[in-house]
């Protein structure tokens, strides 16, 4: 879950196609609070409950074939974010 | 209404639906569902027409789909389908089986959960990957899979698992414990001398006989057979039958001697129907003798095969047999097997097949 002290510290998310079509109603450019991708992922989970097993394994970290980009970075769940970011999640080359 | 019946693909690019009516001459083809996610196996409730699907996607991961109108609309859930944190992710659910409105999932790396609210949320049976052989399971040719699901239809503590290749598993007490069932199940693959071990059998498929609960047959790596004890003992039902390979095996809805099995040509020799001729075979009699079943099924050049959950039946009068191949094609009979047609084809790898007949 968002952390509670971290207002407005709103973040921009960028999502695939391919993951909005698995949530009727998702946004592609959802605005969320969060300080790290684990707490962007966790809010984009309150919103669309079951993103966060889209995105991420159980281990827990981000899927091998998915790519979460941080200014230009690929990130991991512990990556911080900064107000104002632009994070981008993106499906990695894959598939047969 | 009149009858309608459903045949389910899964497929390597989602589900497909084929329906017809009871005389089942015609199809119509719908799909791809699922948003053409890899589906291992998709099955129908009898009673509601619910249809679920599990499978996994390498971007998504694993997640089990659910349709309650015949495939028009879809959702999905892989809420509690995962092992503890720092265990090892789920890769793809294999497999469902069903009693009544309880839902199994077998998954990758193998494994068993259960879902009482259709399907929106599992459980993992704890017991299954407790067991003390399980650091010892080894991963057959698609991964270690929990690939073969079967229900005791009067005893809800009573479940058979097939992995492979850790061999049949058994619990008698809801899941808590299994005891591995593989007496008699042959490792062709171990030296000489070692070739019965109590598990690690490479099984490929198990299916119980309609109104013989102890009744069960097995399409095993290396040879088929039968169980009249609920899988303490296995018998080798081979003779009679082109090899000792193959995937699916398809018990009768209502007769408990009666199976469907579809040997291929052997395990290291390309695992296509023998001679590229295409053929089901079938035994009135448990497994004492086999006939191949092919008119209307290709003859010539015919190098596909069909997996291990490719194979369905009806529950009409008689009995239709459905097999999907590997190369997307999908044969069909409406009398037990006697004559073949082509009812799709050009379709992604099938993976799986099931069925429903609702009645109007």
């Amino acid at each position: 879950m968002g952390r509670p002290d971290i207002g407005d510290a709103r973040i921009m998310v960028v999502l695939p196609a391919a993951l909005m079509r698995l949530f009727p109603g998702c946004e592609r450019q959802p605005a969320v609070a969060a300080a790290t991708v684990g707490e962007m992922v966790d809010a984009l989970d309150v919103r669309w409950p079951g993103m966060r097993d889209r995105l991420c394994d159980s281990r827990p970290r981000v899927r091998a074939h998915i790519n979460i980009f941080v200014d230009g970075e690929r990130a991991t769940l512990e990556t911080p974010l900064r107000p104002g970011a632009e994070v981008f999640v993106m499906t990695a080359i894959s598939g047969g | 209404m009149a009858t309608r019946v459903f045949v389910l693909l899964g497929t390597k690019k989602g589900v497909f639906i084929l329906e017809s009516d009871a005389a089942r001459q015609t199809w119509s083809l719908r799909g791809p569902f699922c948003e053409t996610w890899p589906i291992n196996h998709a099955i129908a409730d009898p009673m509601t027409g619910t249809i679920h699907a599990a499978g996994g996607n390498e971007w998504f991961g694993p997640a089990v789909w659910k349709s309650v109108d015949f495939g028009r609309t879809w959702t999905h859930s892989s809420e509690g389908l995962a092992y503890p944190a720092n265990d090892d992710a789920i890769k793809s659910v294999w497999s469902l089986g069903a009693r009544g409105t309880r839902l199994y999932a077998g998954v990758q790396p193998a494994g068993l959960f259960v879902s009482d609210d259709g399907g929106q949320s599992w459980s993992h049976i704890a017991g299954l990957r407790a067991h003390p052989t399980a650091p010892h399971w080894q991963p057959g040719g698609a991964g270690l899979i929990l690939h073969s699901i079967v229900v005791h239809p009067d005893d809800p503590d009573q479940v058979w698992a097939g992995i492979s290749a850790a061999g049949v598993f058994h619990t008698a007490d809801g899941g808590a414990t299994w005891t591995p069932r593989n007496t008699g199940t042959r490792c062709d693959f171990l030296p000489e001398g070692e070739r019965y071990p109590a598990f690690g059998q490479c099984v490929h498929c198990i299916v119980m006989a309609p109104g013989m609960p102890n009744r069960l047959y097995q399409q095993n790596h290396c040879g088929m057979y039968r169980s009249d004890d609920g899988g303490l003992h296995w018998d080798s039902i081979e003779p009679g039958l082109p090899s000792s390979f193959g995937f699916p095996a398809v018990a009768h809805p209502r007769d408990p001697s009666t199976v469907f099995m579809l040997p291929l040509n052997g395990d290291t020799a390309g695992r296509y129907v023998p001679g590229g001729q295409a053929a089901v075979w079938r035994t009135r009699d448990g497994g004492n003798r086999w006939q191949a079943l092919r008119e209307g099924l290709p003859q010539n050049n015919a190098f596909f095969g069909v997996l291990r959950q490719a194979m369905a039946v009806d529950r009409l009068h008689p009995a239709g047999v459905y097999a999907g191949t590997n190369t997307g094609t999908l044969f069909a009979s409406a009398d037990e097997g006697e004559r073949w047609t082509t009812i799709a084809t050009h379709l992604p790898p099938i993976l799986s097949v099931e069925t429903l007949v609702a009645d109007g």
